[in-house]
């Protein structure tokens, strides 16, 4: 608790720059990443994250040096490379676009290891430290390295702002802007460039292995909770600029940890948790809808036993035993009685001690659900030219279902019928 | 006859086998026009190389006597429906205004007198009242008619549609009828592409019809005869069939340079 306070507290200038960079970082693998997930290249970003290895490696062989600036020219260069190496492999011979990613990531990725390997088996003193490439360490990096990434990470999200509608526009119906003549070429060029140089300045992060986490997972998760692409943007940024911090957090409090893995966990709560907890789009949203569904058709169906036991005693306002209603329907007594005080709380019924019966209000629903029952059997014996003992399961599932506006086009289509295809009488209420 | 699109001589092939042969004809301003063939008769493919978005492996698209690149503001190109993911996450108004896009103002922003033509454009769809709806609750004739939208507020001469009346409602059949008349009447050209034999006699003034190749074109009442009709539709040609299999089989080209 008091590592959080104190890390909070930003009295330590050097964990002031990181956090606010590595949350930079986050927010802009992010925003990149969103136009990634939306054009259905989640995959491509793996391979450049894994392609960057290599570039890194290089570039500090042939320089000798560790300055940010350096090791990202090589990284951009070897992630470029790897993007055209795919684009070529999928569009000359009859490998598939996964197939090129998979094999274009894992050879990268092989030959980066190689590098990385040889360096540090060299005995050359300034390479320590280059093996946090491989799974990021926020607190490691210094102020000029933060300084370096951060500027980077602003001008992408500049310049993703300039092109925001045409990147909105590509990604969507890249066909219809190569008709009105958008450079659609040019624009792809950039947004590649643009991927490219997010990697390669969020791996500092969280390394080359799990980029990929940084730049989808936060787009994947924003998506269910808005159907407006800047919100989503917006919603994913967050998400990154959280786990950033979280990030740069763990990297001080237990320096033995890698930063990469940290992040992602933090990332996949979030997303995770949207993925339940969204609002209509989550799966408890879905689970309640049809939570509320289950007890309608209970409700419903309920109702209908007292009109079944009514119609054929021809009286409808007679008390009824547990027993009696359950002799008519098959349903399970636990789930009568639950149906029972479900609708009591709504006054559709009333029991005076194990004696139900319907009120006037709970008769009029009643007739509402029999008469659309009724009248599906009729459209579909009518309309489908379905036998009538055809027709009764079917009824059973829509009537739950027909809004007024339907019941309405039904009755004209049938022409106002007074009776189902088995005889029995179509019910209307009467006012 | 004032053209408003020519094709010359125009070859276009997939993965080297030919899927249209040396189709040559014109399409004349003013009309309504349905490029009418059977299921893979190269119908799409011919729009996408009028459009520019395949390459033909020989001969050339003309429309209004200009390349592409000279009349794009004048063309504007209704691609089919199911050619986008309608998950995207975008309102019906982000949509149209996209008509609104225009390579020679890249960086300019969406201002207030696109608003009002997008909002015209939608009117005319009879899809106002859904603008901020969310495009993936959509059904497959509002799809259909935001798409429809999106080009009319590009306020173009020529419209290329592909298959705008396959999976759409009575409603959206209507709305897109009327459209097509008024259009006319304001001295538009529209070509549509369409599949489907009994509605096309209805719907167009006059008719290409396709099957690789080219078997008929003029006003409906010319190409509508029993005889055209079955050489569309009785099948492909044998021969021409064999040989574009061999050109991809042996790796030749339909060309001897390219």
């Amino acid at each position: 608790m008091n590592d959080l306070l104190q890390f909070l507290s930003f009295s330590d200038p050097n964990v002031r720059f990181v956090t606010i960079g590595t949350m930079i970082l986050g927010a802009t693998a992010a925003m990149v990443g969103s136009f990634s997930f939306l054009r259905k290249k989640a995959l491509v970003g793996d391979a450049i994250a894994h392609s960057i290895l290599p570039g890194v490696c290089l570039a500090f062989m042939l320089s000798g040096s560790k300055d940010p600036l350096v090791l990202i020219v090589g990284a951009f260069i070897t992630g470029w490379l790897s993007l055209i190496i795919i684009d070529g492999i999928s569009r000359t011979t009859k490998l598939k676009n996964d197939a090129a990613i998979g094999i274009v990531l894992s050879v990268f990725f092989g030959f980066g290891i190689l590098l990385l390997t040889s360096i540090q088996q060299s005995g050359n003193a300034a390479q320590s430290g280059l093996d946090k490439f491989l799974f990021g360490k926020a607190a490691s990096l210094t102020q000029y390295d933060i300084l370096v990434f951060s500027s980077i990470g602003i001008v992408l999200i500049l310049v993703l702002l300039l092109f925001y509608k045409e990147f909105k526009l590509i990604s969507f119906n890249p066909d219809y802007a190569k008709v009105i003549g958008l450079p659609v070429k040019f624009l792809e060029f950039i947004l590649a460039t643009i991927t490219v140089l997010a990697v390669a300045v969020g791996i500092q992060a969280v390394g080359v292995v799990l980029m990929a986490a940084l730049l989808i997972t936060p787009a994947s998760g924003a998506r269910f909770w808005t159907h407006r692409l800047g919100t989503m943007i917006f919603i994913a940024m967050v998400f990154g600029a959280i786990s950033g911090f979280f990030g740069s957090f763990i990297s001080y409090v237990a320096p033995s940890m890698p930063t990469g893995p940290w992040v992602v966990m933090c990332l996949s709560f979030l997303t995770i948790g949207s993925i339940w907890f969204a609002p209509k789009r989550g799966m408890l949203a879905k689970y309640r809808v049809q939570h509320q569904n289950q007890q309608k058709i209970l409700k419903e169906n309920v109702l209908k036993l007292f009109y079944h036991i009514g119609e054929k005693e021809n009286d409808f306002h007679a008390e009824r035993s547990i027993e009696q209603l359950l002799k008519t329907r098959d349903l399970r007594p636990t789930e009568l009685k639950k149906g029972l005080h479900l609708l009591k709380s709504e006054n559709t019924v009333r029991n005076k001690d194990d004696k139900w019966l319907i009120t006037a209000k709970g008769l009029n629903e009643a007739i509402r659900i029999i008469r659309l029952h009724r009248l599906w059997e009729m459209y579909l014996n009518q309309r489908l030219k379905l036998e009538p003992d055809h027709v009764h399961n079917d009824a059973e599932a829509i009537e739950h279902i027909i809004t007024p506006e339907i019941e309405r086009q039904l009755e004209k289509e049938l022409n106002y019928p007074t009776k189902d295809p088995h005889q029995s009488i179509i019910p209307y209420i009467k006012e | 006859m004032e053209v408003a699109l020519e094709t010359h001589n125009l070859t276009v092939s997939y993965n080297r086998r030919p899927v249209l042969w040396n189709i040559d004809f014109k399409i004349p301003v003013g009309q309504i026009t349905g490029i009418i063939g059977p299921n893979g008769s190269g119908k799409t493919t011919l729009l996408k190389a009028i459009m520019g978005l395949v390459k033909p492996s020989s001969g050339y698209c003309k429309l209004f006597d200009q390349d592409l690149k000279q009349v794009r503001e004048r063309i504007s190109y209704v691609p089919q429906r199911e050619s986008v993911d309608w998950d995207f996450p975008a309102s019906v108004m982000d949509i149209v205004l996209m008509g609104r896009y225009k390579s020679s103002n890249l960086f300019k922003r969406i201002n207030q007198s696109d608003r009002d033509i997008a909002v015209e454009a939608l009117e005319k769809v009879n899809m106002l009242e859904f603008s901020n709806r969310q495009i993936s609750q959509l059904s497959g004739g509002q799809q259909q008619r935001v798409f429809i939208a999106r080009s009319l507020a590009q306020g173009a001469d020529l419209y290329i549609m592909d298959e705008p009346f396959v999976g759409v409602d009575a409603a959206t059949e209507e709305a897109i009828l009327n459209l097509l008349t008024e259009m006319k009447n304001q001295g538009k050209t529209v070509i549509v592409v369409h599949h489907d034999l009994q509605t096309a006699k209805d719907y167009f003034d006059w008719i290409v019809l396709l099957n690789t190749r080219l078997v008929a074109v003029g006003p409906k009442d010319d190409i509508f005869r029993e005889d055209l009709l079955q050489e569309a539709y009785g099948g492909k040609l044998n021969v021409l069939s064999k040989v574009g299999d061999l050109i991809k089989e042996k790796g030749f080209s339909v060309r001897e340079r390219k």
